[in-house]
C-alpha cells in the first residue's frame, strides 16, 4: 500500500509544481502573442464594446486613454503578473465585468458539455468496441469499423445540423439551443459524443483484442471463470488502462476545440470566449481563459495518472513481490 | 438468443442517458405558454446603456427621452414635449408625469441629467458629439444648454446610449450592475452575453401590455435561428439568411416580415489615392459593377441593387437622379481616358504601374465578404486588380487614421439616430469620416450640410438635400452597391408585429397572442 501512496504523492507534487510554472508561462506567452498580433488593440477593443456601427478613431482614442494601452509593455505585463499573485484577474477590457465571473461562467459551460459528451462517447464507443472485439473480423467488428469511419468523416457542424433537424425540428424531442434548461445540453453533447465515439470504439476494440489474447486472460478461462467475469474483471479493467489516458486527451480537445459546436447550439463555453477575446484583444480574458485551460489540462492529466494508478493491477503485483 | 440481448444493453444505457438528461427539467423546447420567445444574432456585452444598451431599449426595459415612431418621426418617451430657444442653444425637455423606475423610485430631472452626463462621456455615443455646456433641472423639466446651435438634439436623444436608468442601477464606482429602467417591461434575469428574461412592469404608467413575459436568446448561427423559427422554438426570430428565408416561406404557421433598413452597402474610396483621386476612375469602378446581378446572387433580391447613395426608405433624401448603371464598355473607356492602358497580362497599367487596389471589409454582416469577392471579379473584368482582405471592422477606421486605406466595403447605417441628417453630415465631414468619405471635400456639399444643420426652411432644405445626393452621385466619393433589407420570422400565434426599420424598439407592447 505504501508504494501506492508514495506514487500518488509523487504524482500530486509533480503536477502541483507544474501548474505554477504553467500559470506564469501561459500568462507571459498570451501577453506577448497578443502584442505581436496585427492591428491596433484600442480599435479592436472599441469594436468589441460598441459594435461596428459606432467604432471610430475617437472611441479608440478614448479606450486607449482609459486602459493605459500606451504604457510600456513591461509595465502592463508587470501589472498583470502582480495582480495574478494577489489572485486578482482584473476586469474584461470589453465588457468591464470581473474576469473571474466571466471566465468562470464560460468554463462551467465547457466542463458540463465536455463531461456529458465524454459520457456519451464512452458509453457508445466503449460498448461498440467491446462488442466488436468479441469476434475480430466478424460482422459486428465490420459494422463498428464502418461506424468509426462514418462518424470521423462527418464534420461536427453537419452532424449537429442533422441532429437538430431530426431530434429537434422534426420530432420536437429536444430544444435546439438554450443554456437555461438542462435539456439544452443533450444535442451539443450528443454531437460531440458521437464524433468521439468512433475513435473510442477503435481504441477499446484494439485494447480488448490485445488483452483477450494475453496469458492472464487465457489463464482465467483455463481456471473455468465464466465469460462475463473474465470480461469484467480482467479484460475491461486492463483495457481501461489504455482507454483512460486516451479519454484524457479527448477531454482536453473537447475543452479547447469545440467552437463550431458551441456556436451552432448557442452554447456559452470557453471556446467562444477565447475566440472573442482574441478577436477583441481582450488580454485579461484571454490570459485568464488560457490559464484556466492550462490548469485544467494539468488537472486532467493528474486525474488520468491517478486513475491509471488505481486501475493498473501491475503496481499491486510489485507490492506483493516487495 | 443471447447475443442480440447483449447488443441491446449498451443501446438501452445510451437511450437512458439521453432520456435522463432530457427529462431532468421536463421543460422541453417550449417554455411557459405566456412567454414571447425572441431569438436574434446580437450578443449583449454590457449592461450599461451608454456602452451596449440597444437590446434593453428594444425590449422596452429602458427608455430614452425621445423615441421614434414606425415612420422614423420623433415621438415622446420620457419627455412629453420639447422646445428650444430661438437661437437653438437651449433645449427644454418636459418629463412625463408619474413615471417610475422598476424599483419604485420616481424618474426625476436629476436622474435624467445623470444618465445624459454618463452618455456624453462615452466617445462612441452620438451625444458625445453635441456641444453640451450644461445640464440643469427646471421644475419637472431638463434644460440642455449648448455652446452652439444644435437643431437635431432631440433626434440624438433617441439613441439607446442616452437611455435613463434608476440611480440604483449603478454601484459606487458608477458601473451598471443591474438594468433598472422605466419601460413597460422589467428585467427578471440577465445572463450575459446570451439571454435575458423580462416581465410586465406593474407600475407602468400606461395601459398594461398584452404579453406578460418575454425571453431573448442570442443565437450566433443563422442556420440554427431558422430551424428555431421553423420548429416553433421561438416566436420572433431576427436575422435570417437567404436559405433560412426560403425555409420559413415554406413552413406553415410562421410568416416572414421584412423592411428596408436605412443602411447602404457601399465602397468607401480613398479619394487621396493616386489612382482614385481621378473622378473618372471612381466612375469607371461604379460602371463596372453589375449591381442587380450581385444583389440577386448574394442578397437574393435584385431590387436591392442601389441606384443612389441613400436608400428609398429615407424618402426626404430621395432625389430624381439618373440611377447608377452597369456598363463595362463605358468603364473601360473612362479608364483609358484616365491614362490606364491594358498591359501584357490584360490588367491596366499607367507609367509602368499596375492598377492594383486593396479592398478591406469585415465579416460581421455575412453578405459583405461575398459581395467583396463579386466586386473583385467585376473589377478584374475591366482590368482592375483588387486584393480583398476580410478583417475586423475596426481595421477600417484604423486604416483611415494611418491613411493606408484604398477601398473598403462597408454597410453604413444612415439613421443611427432618428434624423438621417446627423449621419449624412458625419459621412461628408470635410476632414474625413471613419465611416464616410476619405480625403474628399466639396464646397457645395459643405454649404448644404451647414445650411441644413442650421435649420433651413423646408423648400430650401429640399434643394440642399438634392445638392448633397446629386454631388455624391456625380463625384462618387462613396460608391453605392446595394441597399439592405432586414427580416424576421414571426409565428402566427403572435399578432400585431411590425418591423421597425430603425430598430429603436421591438414594439412588444403592440403585440398580442392570436386567439
Amino acid at each position: 500500500m505504501s508504494l501506492r501512496i508514495r506514487a500518488l504523492g509523487g504524482v500530486l507534487a509533480r503536477r502541483g509544481a507544474q501548474s505554477v510554472g504553467v500559470a506564469v508561462l501561459v500568462s507571459v506567452l498570451c501577453f506577448l502573442v497578443v502584442r505581436r498580433l496585427p492591428g491596433d488593440a484600442a480599435y479592436r477593443i472599441a469594436a468589441g464594446r460598441y459594435g461596428y456601427d459606432l467604432v471610430d478613431e475617437k472611441a479608440a482614442d478614448a479606450v486607449r486613454a482609459e486602459l493605459g494601452l500606451d504604457r510600456p509593455a513591461w509595465q502592463q505585463l508587470g501589472g498583470w503578473l502582480g495582480d495574478l499573485f494577489r489572485l486578482d484577474l482584473g476586469r474584461s477590457l470589453v465588457t468591464s465585468r470581473p474576469v473571474v465571473e466571466e471566465v468562470g461562467y464560460y468554463l462551467l459551460g465547457t466542463l458540463q458539455l465536455a463531461a456529458v459528451a465524454l459520457a456519451f462517447a464512452t458509453v457508445l464507443g466503449g460498448a461498440a468496441g467491446v462488442l466488436a472485439a468479441r469476434r475480430p473480423g466478424g460482422p459486428v467488428d465490420r459494422l463498428a469499423t464502418a461506424w468509426v469511419a462514418g462518424v470521423r468523416a462527418v464534420p461536427p457542424f453537419l452532424l449537429g445540423l442533422v441532429l437538430v433537424i431530426v431530434l429537434s425540428a422534426q420530432l420536437g424531442l429536444l430544444p435546439a439551443v438554450g443554456h437555461d434548461s438542462a435539456s439544452g445540453i443533450v444535442l451539443p453533447a450528443l454531437t460531440l459524443g458521437i464524433g468521439l465515439s468512433g475513435l473510442v470504439a477503435r481504441v477499446t476494440r484494439d485494447a480488448v483484442v490485445e488483452v483477450r489474447q494475453s496469458d492472464y486472460v487465457r489463464f482465467a478461462h483455463t481456471k473455468g471463470l465464466a465469460e462475463r467475469w473474465v470480461l469484467l474483471r480482467h479484460v475491461v479493467r486492463n483495457a481501461a488502462v489504455v482507454l483512460v489516458p486516451y479519454l484524457g486527451v479527448q477531454a482536453v480537445i473537447l475543452v479547447e476545440g469545440v467552437v463550431v459546436v458551441e456556436s451552432l447550439f448557442a452554447w456559452q463555453g470557453l471556446g467562444h470566449a477565447l475566440v472573442h477575446a482574441v478577436f477583441w484583444r481582450d488580454v485579461p480574458v484571454l490570459q485568464a481563459a488560457a490559464l484556466a485551460l492550462a490548469l485544467l489540462i494539468v488537472t486532467l492529466n493528474t486525474l488520468v495518472d491517478v486513475a491509471g494508478l488505481w486501475l493498473d493491477p501491475r503496481p499491486r503485483r510489485q507490492e506483493a513481490r516487495a | 438468443m443471447r447475443r442480440p440481448l447483449r447488443l441491446l444493453g449498451p443501446a438501452v444505457v445510451s437511450a437512458g442517458l439521453i432520456g435522463l438528461t432530457a427529462c431532468s427539467t421536463g421543460t422541453g423546447p417550449t417554455s411557459s405558454p405566456d412567454t414571447l420567445r425572441i431569438a436574434g444574432p446580437f450578443e449583449v456585452h454590457s449592461l450599461d446603456p451608454a456602452v451596449d444598451g440597444e437590446v434593453f431599449t428594444r425590449l422596452q426595459v429602458a427608455e430614452t427621452l425621445v423615441t421614434s415612431d414606425i415612420d422614423g418621426e420623433l415621438a415622446p418617451a420620457l419627455a412629453t414635449d420639447w422646445s428650444s430657444s430661438s437661437d437653438h442653444t437651449e433645449w427644454t425637455f418636459d418629463l412625463v408625469e408619474g413615471a417610475t423606475f422598476h424599483d419604485g423610485t420616481p424618474v426625476t430631472p436629476d436622474t435624467v441629467i445623470g444618465a445624459l452626463e454618463t452618455a456624453a462621456a462615452q466617445e462612441a455615443s452620438p451625444l458625445a458629439e453635441t456641444p453640451i455646456e450644461a445640464l440643469r433641472a427646471q421644475g419637472s423639466s431638463v434644460v440642455v444648454e449648448l455652446a452652439a446651435p444644435y437643431l437635431t438634439l432631440p433626434a440624438v436623444l433617441t439613441h439607446y446610449s442616452t437611455a435613463v436608468l434608476a440611480p440604483g442601477s449603478y454601484d459606487d464606482a458608477g458601473r451598471v450592475t443591474s438594468v433598472i429602467g422605466s419601460g413597460p417591461y422589467e428585467v427578471e434575469r440577465v445572463q450575459l452575453p446570451a439571454s435575458i428574461r423580462t416581465t410586465r412592469f406593474d407600475g407602468w404608467r400606461d395601459a398594461p401590455p398584452a404579453i406578460r413575459n418575454v425571453s431573448f436568446q442570442s443565437v450566433g448561427r443563422a442556420e440554427t435561428r431558422a430551424l428555431m423559427a421553423a420548429s416553433d422554438q421561438a416566436d420572433v426570430v431576427f436575422g435570417l439568411e437567404p436559405a433560412g428565408r426560403q425555409r420559413i416561406e415554406t413552413t406553415a404557421g410562421v410568416g416572414l416580415e421584412s423592411s428596408l433598413q436605412p443602411r447602404t452597402i457601399l465602397l468607401k474610396v480613398n479619394a487621396g489615392h493616386p489612382a482614385l483621386a481621378d473622378v473618372r476612375v471612381r466612375r469607371a469602378l461604379s460602371l463596372a459593377l453589375d449591381r442587380e446581378a450581385m444583389a440577386g446572387a448574394v442578397l437574393r433580391e435584385e431590387g436591392l441593387a442601389a441606384t443612389q447613395l441613400l436608400p428609398p426608405s429615407l424618402d426626404s433624401w430621395q432625389a430624381d437622379l439618373e440611377p447608377l448603371r452597369h456598363d463595362r464598355e463605358a468603364a473601360r473607356a473612362l479608364l483609358a481616358e484616365a491614362g490606364w492602358a491594358p498591359g501584357a497580362d490584360g490588367m491596366l497599367h499607367r507609367d509602368g504601374e499596375p492598377l492594383r487596389l486593396d479592398l478591406l471589409t469585415y465579416p460581421d454582416r455575412a453578405e459583405l465578404p461575398a459581395l467583396a469577392t463579386a466586386i473583385q471579379a467585376a473589377l478584374a473584368d475591366v482590368g482592375v486588380a483588387v486584393d480583398v482582405e476580410v478583417a475586423n471592422s475596426s481595421e477600417i477606421p484604423a486604416a483611415q487614421a494611418d491613411d493606408s486605406l484604398e477601398l473598403a466595403l462597408i454597410a453604413k447605417h444612415f439613421a443611427l439616430v432618428s434624423d438621417p441628417l446627423i449621419d449624412v453630415a458625419a459621412v461628408f465631414d470635410p476632414d474625413g469620416a471613419d465611416w464616410g468619405v476619405m480625403n474628399w471635400r466639396d464646397p457645395a456639399v459643405e454649404t448644404a450640410v451647414e445650411a441644413l444643420l442650421a435649420g433651413a426652411p423646408e423648400d430650401a432644405a429640399v434643394e440642399h438635400r438634392r445638392a448633397i445626393v446629386g454631388t455624391a452621385q456625380s463625384q462618387l466619393p462613396l460608391i453605392p452597391v446595394a441597399w439592405y433589407r432586414m427580416n424576421a420570422a414571426v409565428s402566427e400565434s403572435v399578432e400585431g408585429f411590425v418591423l421597425d426599420p430603425l430598430e429603436t424598439s421591438w414594439r412588444i407592447t403592440d403585440l398580442r397572442w392570436a386567439s
